[in-house]
């Protein structure tokens, strides 16, 4: 019995290694700087929504990640497989939360910077041709964002194989690329209750319509324009 | 049949005209002792159309100050409760729903987890009510009693328990709740008898749950529960979730309403044994005066939904 395990250890532990894991190099993750104040999205969002959720809720996804990556990576070097397929549940979430919260801050910038004016260039084109009008697109994003059940997130995004643009929901902190591996993001709103709650209260589809007057339309031409140049 | 013959509302019971095209209707069949059993009890005549009341929590809403303020309860009695069961009440409203108790609303739009419309609208209409009545003014403390007893027979520990209850309570991911919950073993659920039932079959359990989810639909006795929705205690806690749950435990939690709810729960329990006992003494009479007897039962009762 000790010599079964022994062995069945080795073997995972040489396995794990082959592919590039072990103790060496763990990259762990900080968080991001935000390119505007707090203040600076008022009145679409408050200054201290922004603090709370950046310095609070992104700082603790970011912990967590941390904290799971490396008792994935103890678990990995010691071939201990039930602690690392239990592991998957903290990562996704909070991996997620920091891969999506990340994106969000540069999805927003405050209104005298361009925050809400229209995307131009061929994501305006594009979101004409898929959603018929720039205002439909606000509008679905809107609908669904206010649909989603509990917390999560509505999403622009870019099925990068066909060029097609979709408005996807996910749950929780599920990055977009759960919805379909070659989905791109290029816009995502938060719609758990941390993102708006101290300002809008139980009322979200008011937080969803105010959002739009800083979007930063810009970035996610850029993405677009890079996926499809 | 006995059991439908003495329930009159099951004659007219919406549920295969819901479940005729979906797996609603394996709900039913699979299930179907305990949905009559619910319905004989519960259910109201389906001649009068009724709308859910709010109900308000058995407190006035600055009395649970300053461990969660009137803010909160405007909020979240007055606006989310509130809308939970506005929406529901419109969502039914002249469906096959309407008239039902919101137990049997969750039971039935639960559909075993392929959920329709009205699921989340009436369990977050019945968690509320049950949240804001697992609270009172200076509650907290420790339990007694059978509660308590029963607690430590299972967890071992109050303390241990209150640490269970606490890390379901923080490490539910986004919305939900985390639950006490008795739990009556019925190894019977699925073809497999338990041959020495006893009362050490029935336990308490910690249990957490996502959104609206609510262990009414495993069949669970809830006792207990906390709402780990932002919305509970972002206005009094922001993003501290955890110093909420402590000052839940330590503060709010009413153990006279968990402890009636257990006996409440346990006399179902045995209830519900006995009346198992008695459907599977008249299964067997039946068979043996004839052999058919299931069969015809299981027809007459899907022929509806099934004539497609
Ligand atoms: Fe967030
Ligand atoms: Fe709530």
């Amino acid at each position: 019995m000790a010599l079964r395990s022994l062995i069945t250890t080795r073997t995972l532990t040489r396995g794990a290694k082959s592919v590039g894991f072990g103790l060496r190099g763990l990259q762990t993750f900080t968080l991001p700087d935000l390119e505007y104040d707090y203040g600076a999205l008022e009145p679409a969002i408050s200054g201290e929504i922004m603090q709370l959720h950046h310095q609070k809720h992104h700082q603790t996804y970011i912990t967590n990640y941390n904290k799971a990556l490396e008792q994935l990576d103890q678990a990995i070097t010691k071939g201990d497989a039930s602690t690392t397929v239990k592991l998957q549940g903290a990562i996704k979430f909070n991996g997620g939360g920091h891969v999506n919260h990340s994106i969000f801050w540069k999805n927003l910038t405050p209104a005298n910077e361009g925050g809400g004016d229209p995307p131009h260039g061929s994501l305006g084109w594009a979101i004409d041709t898929h959603f018929g009008s720039f205002e439909a697109l606000i509008q679905k994003m809107n609908a669904e964002g206010a649909a989603v059940q509990g917390s999560g997130w509505v999403w622009l995004g870019l099925e990068k194989e066909f060029k097609k643009l979709v408005v996807e929901t996910t749950a929780n902190q599920d990055p977009l690329v759960t919805k379909g591996a070659s989905l791109v993001p290029l816009l995502g709103i938060d719609v758990w209750e941390h993102a708006y709650y101290l300002q809008y209260k139980n009322v979200r589809p008011d937080y969803l319509k105010n959002i739009w007057k800083v979007v930063n339309w810009k970035y996610a031409g850029e993405v677009y324009a890079k996926e499809c140049p | 049949m006995v059991a439908a013959a003495a329930n009159p509302v099951w004659l007219t019971f919406p549920c295969q005209g819901l479940g005729g095209r979906t797996p609603g209707l394996q709900f039913h069949r699979g299930n179907k002792q305990m949905v009559q059993t619910r319905c004989t009890r519960k259910a109201r005549p389906a001649t009068i159309s009724a709308k859910f009341e709010l109900k308000p929590p058995p407190y006035p809403l600055n009395a649970l100050e300053p461990h969660m303020s009137r803010d909160t309860l405007e909020y979240h009695w007055g606006k989310h409760h509130r809308t939970y069961v506005e929406n529901l009440n419109n969502q039914i409203a002249g469906t096959e729903l309407d008239g039902m108790s919101l137990e049997d609303v969750i039971l039935v739009s639960y559909n075993r987890g392929d959920i329709l419309p009205p699921f989340n609208n009436a369990a977050q209409a019945w968690n509320h009510g049950f949240f804001w009545e697992s609270m009172k003014p200076g509650g907290g403390g420790k339990p007694s009693g059978d509660l308590l007893e029963l607690i430590e027979r299972d967890f071992g520990s109050f303390e241990i328990f209150l640490s269970e209850f606490k890390s379901a309570a923080s490490t539910q991911f986004g919305s939900g709740w985390a639950w006490l919950c008795y739990k009556a073993n019925r190894l019977d659920v699925e073809n497999a008898v338990n041959p020495l039932p006893s009362d050490d079959d029935k336990k308490l359990v910690v249990v957490k749950s996502p959104n609206a989810v609510n262990p009414l639909v495993w069949d669970y006795s809830p006792l207990l529960t906390i709402d780990v929705w932002e919305h509970a205690y972002y206005l009094d806690f922001q993003n501290r979730r955890p110093d909420y749950i402590s000052v839940f435990m330590d503060k709010l939690v009413s153990w006279e309403a968990v402890s009636y709810r257990l006996e409440i729960a346990k006399a179902r329990a045995t209830e519900r044994e006995v009346e198992e006992e008695r459907r599977k003494r008249e299964e067997e009479e039946e068979q043996e005066s004839d052999g058919e007897g299931v069969q015809m039962y299981l027809d007459s009762d899907a022929d509806e939904s099934e004539t497609e």
